[in-house]
């Protein structure tokens, strides 16, 4: 700590914050570590050892089996994720362009109806929309669910581009409709350009949103159509037969990596997420 | 683009660009009053009749209501949700708070930490249940691995004690949220004019004082936030009792979120589960009016 040196109370207090901030770190990584050494033990080894230990033979076999019961939901996870953050994510574009730059009578109280929406219990909606996905012919489908996560996800997105929006000055787009260019030649060659920011922003919150979804998925999903998140539960709480932890940690891993690798390449945009959609919601 | 559109307002274009936003916004807005409002009136409705496997439309009062409060789960659901939402939302504050200040002392490395401490946020609060079930194994778990370092009479055997479980509920939770709160924070008091520190510095005011009579005072709209965020996650958690517990031991460390789900979708009592529904939606709002009301009061003071 010699840089610090032009400080004249370096030396105890700041060991002492630097010792609590490294302990957080620790207790912060050990489930992900935890998670790691047991997905990579064998059966025998979990028992013997303890959860820090090292392995004694580092296997794989517990990611070969993981990924073998999972695989499908895996894929029904990318199904439902993909189109349902990129659908959501364009509507909420234009929603906020016309909700920040074409107000008419009645968008602003619409804006607020929609507000609500971030903070909705989703347990009073699930009901009637079961049934409604039922009519549809959507029950229990992959398609159902990325239906599902474009409405209830709306508010959000909506959230995030209008109050992106709003701080666009009005007079770049007034310009631009004096010169005649029409509502979405606007939003086509003015708008969108300058919005690569808030769509990381909103692609990344709707992505860790709808990927890590469990609620909707156990209710509007059976069987074949489950997203990952059900079927890890399924695997870890299934009382049959012997527990494989290895297997268990590995599934959790896979379940964990999409979301975790966004968070790792792209933290920025997900802390802005994080605290835009919260700040504000 | 020409601009000889503007001399001719009144031509087909211009009425089509007068509608086009509407237009846009209309599906939206049908969704947002069919699929929020007009379900949430659908539940609430629900909650009147006696419901069970199918929806049926006969309507019996508040019976569903008076059944839901001679339910003994009800109950321990809703103790459990104020023990588990209390202590949730007041160590996640108090863990933020403290990371965020202590962050704040140009600290080296501090991207990397940010980075750690933030990271649960982006699991799903499925593979969060999974990873803390492992750990609070009792017998295999934390309360082996510290057995094995020399800490010979530890016992950590909470997941199973019918009077403790909840506890690990909070510490989950606490682990997957307490990051964010430090985010918050953080981006809360880079924004703090440095100049007032200073000036407390030279008044001889020792830090620790200054944080706490001078800094966090000025974050108040933070901390109301962080309060409203954590109590939302609180109520509106499934996925972690579902990984974590399923509910259990028996029934006592049942949400309201849990409970609504097992009596709605796995025991045919839909009458009852909307009850329980609205009665969350309630608290929901018992805790959004107040915080939006004093929200408003403040911008309008400005």
């Amino acid at each position: 700590m010699t840089s610090l040196a032009a400080k004249p109370s370096i030396s105890l207090s700041r060991i002492a914050i630097y010792a609590v901030l490294i302990g957080a770190v620790l207790i912060y990584l050990v489930p992900l570590v935890v998670m790691l050494l047991t997905s990579f033990k064998s059966p025998e080894d979990i028992g013997t050892g303890n959860l820090l230990s090292w392995p004694t033979e580092v296997t794989a076999i517990g990611w070969v089996k993981a990924w073998a019961t999972v695989k499908g939901y895996f894929l029904n996870s990318i199904l439902i994720t993909v189109p349902a953050v990129l659908i959501s994510t364009a509507i909420g574009a234009l929603n906020g362009y016309v909700l920040s730059m074409w107000r008419f009578r009645g968008s602003q109280m619409f804006f607020g109806l929609l507000l609500f929406g971030c903070f909705l219990p989703f347990q009073t909606v699930l009901l009637p929309a079961s049934f409604t996905l039922g009519k549809m012919g959507l029950a229990s489908t992959t398609t159902g669910l990325v239906f599902i996560h474009v409405v209830y996800g709306l508010a959000f997105t909506t959230l995030f581009f209008r109050n992106y929006y709003v701080s666009i000055p009005d007079a770049l787009v007034k310009a631009a409709r004096l010169d005649g260019a029409g509502f979405f030649t606007i939003f086509r060659r003015i708008i969108l350009p300058m919005s690569t920011p808030i769509i990381m922003v909103c692609l990344i919150w709707q992505f860790t949103q709808i990927w890590n979804d469990f609620l909707f998925g156990v209710v509007f999903s059976s069987g074949d159509s489950q997203p990952i998140t059900v079927a890890l539960n399924n695997l870890v709480n299934t009382s049959t037969g012997v527990k494989e932890y290895n297997v268990d940690m590995a599934a959790a891993m896979i379940a964990g990596l999409p979301t975790l690798l966004v968070y790792v390449v792209a933290g920025k945009y997900f802390v802005r997420g994080l605290t835009a959609g919260a700040v504000k919601g | 683009m020409s601009s000889v559109a503007v001399f001719s307002k009144a031509s087909p274009f211009d009425a089509l660009q007068r509608w086009l936003p509407k237009l846009v916004l209309a599906p939206s807005m049908f969704i947002v009053l069919v699929g929020f409002y007009g379900y949430i009136l659908w539940t609430f409705v629900l909650s009147f009749t006696n419901s069970t496997f199918l929806p049926t439309y006969k309507f019996v009062g508040l019976a569903q209501y008076a059944r839901l409060f001679d339910n003994d789960r009800w109950w321990v659901a809703s103790k459990n949700l104020a023990v588990f939402g209390g202590m949730f939302i007041g160590i996640s504050l108090v863990v933020g708070v403290l990371l965020a200040v202590f962050l704040d002392q140009r600290i080296r490395r501090e991207g990397f930490i940010r980075t750690v401490y933030l990271y649960p946020m982006a699991l799903s609060m499925i593979v969060t249940g999974t990873a803390w079930k492992w750990l609070l194994n009792p017998g295999m778990g934390l309360d082996k691995l510290l057995r094995d370092w020399g800490w010979e009479g530890f016992r950590l055997d909470w997941l199973i004690d019918p009077d403790r479980v909840v506890y690990c509920l909070v510490i989950a939770a606490v682990w997957q949220a307490s990051g964010f709160i430090m985010a918050m924070f953080l981006a809360g008091l880079r924004g703090v004019d440095q100049s007032i520190i200073r000036a407390a510095q030279i008044d001889g005011a020792s830090m620790p004082k200054i944080y706490w009579k001078v800094v966090l005072p000025s974050l108040r709209p933070v901390f109301f936030s962080s309060v409203m965020i954590l109590a939302h996650i609180a109520i509106k958690s499934f996925d972690l009792v579902a990984a974590m517990t399923a509910g259990g031991p028996g029934y006592s460390s049942d949400l309201p979120a849990m409970f609504m789900y097992s009596f709605t979708f796995s025991r045919g009592q839909m009458g009852m589960g909307s009850a329980s529904a609205i009665l969350m939606l309630g608290a929901i709002l018992a805790i959004l009016v107040p915080y939006l009301y004093s929200e408003l009061r403040t911008k309008r003071n400005d």
